[in-house]
């Protein structure tokens, strides 16, 4: 959808995140503790004040049934709270709270996400989402998938290894001023890049993402309420999300129509974009995803190194968000488009445009 | 109402079977087994209440807000969603606060005989109650109040874990009376 005046004001107006390679000293429970209450205390809100709570999470992840139950232990679910949960990256429980504003039942939200993949195997839970039939008995793992994507993008003359390692260094080099990255260098090389075998030909590790434990807060307000909670809310503008087939076969992986169609129901073109945070689990998902959302030269990508830094399951869609909403909240950018994505290769895609006044 | 033990439709039409193949027994279903492993670590505050028992000790952990004690300690004060860093140790006595009576077996459990009484055992200086097994007397004596206390395995076979306590047994004290029985956590600001 885009801004109209039918729909309320609603910003992002506290954000905490955390993400390392292996989270060892504490648990989630004791994670999202920490960083829901950063989040509560620089809005200076109670959970007694929050009119909805919305977690993403996967049981898959944790190897545990109704965990995020257990999670709830961290918001302070007393006296009881009005409480949702979805089995998706935080972007798609924030879109709930979103929707919840929309009908006007509440006026604050909170919204959180964490994953923990360093317990299992990740690879082989993502090839757990797909066809149960035809595809899903090959465990075929996310990576070998996004490599037919990136064969099908070389073969077809779309993109080039050198493009790929261009963004690979982007998000090392921006990762270096990330306390959240995993994977960062200042002074990363293109010839070194370049010269890395392939893993998953042709996806060479610095091509892939760095997959990473963490966790995110968002706090979401309207209208006024979010004014009283933060000197600079970065309100959400438009937010849609959109599905392209489940079936690999029927689609062109060289594209994401679902990724584009969002971008342009959030309003992405409603003027210049100084920031995109986008959610790609590869390089070659970056170079799609910037051509979907048209990015000119003068917006900035991923300055938080994105997912190639660092990669949390369930909470990088909400990380991009956080990542463009802290930079409005702190005044550094003016509007900024999050993109949260789902499914093999680029099949589920949110777009939310944030913008300061 | 379709009979569910009946051919369902699109299985019960004439299918041509190419001649290859024809003599083996049709598809009906596809098995699609998924085995996916974990490491699971418990948390530092886990760690300490497991390897506690191991010296016969059970830890709890004291909330900063109210002071309201929690077994097992989990590193957060639900309540509040606040962290909590206090561990403190508890007796092995306490009072059932809740109980119930089980006819079914439990799988993997041949040991236990049934029925069994299942309880919150609530123990001297915690605010919450814990599960456990309530033996050493007749089922139909337990009651809500009832003091107990834990009866421990051998020393030699002690291990990191809550199986260290065997079951809870009566201690003959008088019953905490019935208002005064269980979860105390959530109403302490009003006492």
């Amino acid at each position: 959808m885009s801004k109209s005046n039918s729909f309320r004001d609603v910003a992002v107006v506290s954000v905490a995140s955390h993400q390392t390679k292996t989270l060892s000293e504490v648990n989630e429970v004791q994670l999202m503790a920490d960083l829901i209450s950063k989040c509560r205390k620089s809005a200076g809100v109670t959970q007694e004040e929050i009119g909805f709570t919305c977690s993403g999470s996967s049981d898959f992840l944790a190897g545990q049934a109704f965990s995020f139950v257990h999670t709830l232990d961290s918001v302070g679910a007393f006296p009881p709270i009005s409480e949702s949960h979805v089995e998706m990256d935080g972007a798609f429980a924030l879109y709930e709270a979103w929707v919840k504003l929309q009908i006007g039942e509440v006026d604050t939200a909170l919204v959180y996400s964490y994953g923990k993949p360093s317990a299992g195997s990740v690879i082989d839970v993502l090839a757990t989402q797909l066809d149960p039939y035809y595809v899903s008995p090959l465990w075929p793992d996310c990576f070998s998938l996004a490599a037919l994507q990136a064969r099908l993008l070389l073969d077809k003359g779309l993109i080039t290894l050198e493009k790929m390692a261009e963004i690979s260094m982007r998000s090392q080099k921006n990762g270096f001023n990330n306390p959240n990255a995993v994977r960062s260098s200042k002074d990363v090389s293109l010839e070194n890049l370049m010269n890395e075998p392939a893993i998953v030909d042709p996806l060479r590790a610095s091509d892939i993402a760095e997959i990473a434990d963490g966790g995110c807060a968002v706090i979401l307000a309207a209208g006024d309420k979010a004014k009283s909670f933060c000197e600079r809310p970065a309100w959400i503008k438009g937010i849609d999300h959109r599905v392209d087939s489940h079936t690999l076969g029927v689609r062109d992986l060289t594209r994401s129509p679902s990724a584009f169609l969002a971008a342009e129901k959030a309003g992405r073109n409603a003027d210049r974009l100084d920031l995109a945070e986008i959610h790609g689990m590869t390089s070659t998902q970056e170079l799609i995803l910037e051509k979907e959302f048209d990015l000119s030269e003068e917006t900035l990508v991923n300055l938080s190194g994105g997912c190639l830094a660092s990669d949390t399951m369930m909470a990088s869609g909400l990380i991009r968000i956080s990542e463009v909403a802290s930079r409005i909240i702190s005044g550094q950018v003016d509007r900024g488009l999050a993109h949260a994505t789902s499914g093999p290769c680029l099949q589920q895609n949110l777009v939310c445009i944030l913008e300061g006044e | 109402m379709t009979d569910p033990n009946s051919t369902p439709a699109s299985l019960s039409e004439e299918v041509e079977i190419p001649e290859s193949i024809s003599g083996l027994e049709p598809v009906r279903s596809v098995r699609s087994p998924i085995r996916l492993i974990y490491d699971f670590v418990p948390s530092p505050p886990v760690q300490e209440y497991l390897r506690s028992y191991k010296k016969k000790k059970i830890l709890g952990h004291r909330s900063p807000i109210d002071g309201a004690v929690f077994v097992p300690p989990r590193g957060v004060d639900p309540r509040h969603g606040v962290l909590i860093e206090e561990s403190v140790e508890l007796s092995d006595t306490g009072h059932v606060g809740n109980f119930c009576i089980t006819h079914l077996p439990i799988p993997g459990r041949d040991d236990l005989d049934t029925p069994y009484v299942s309880a919150w055992i609530h123990l001297d200086g915690a605010n919450v109650g814990f599960l456990g097994l309530v033996s050493g007397c007749e089922n139909d004596e337990v009651h809500i109040g009832m003091r107990v206390q834990a009866v421990w395995k051998e020393e030699e076979e002690l291990g990191n874990t809550a199986e260290n306590i065997l079951y809870w047994k009566p201690t003959g004290e008088p019953a905490v009376p019935i208002e005064k029985a269980g979860n105390r956590a959530w109403d302490q600001a009003d006492e």
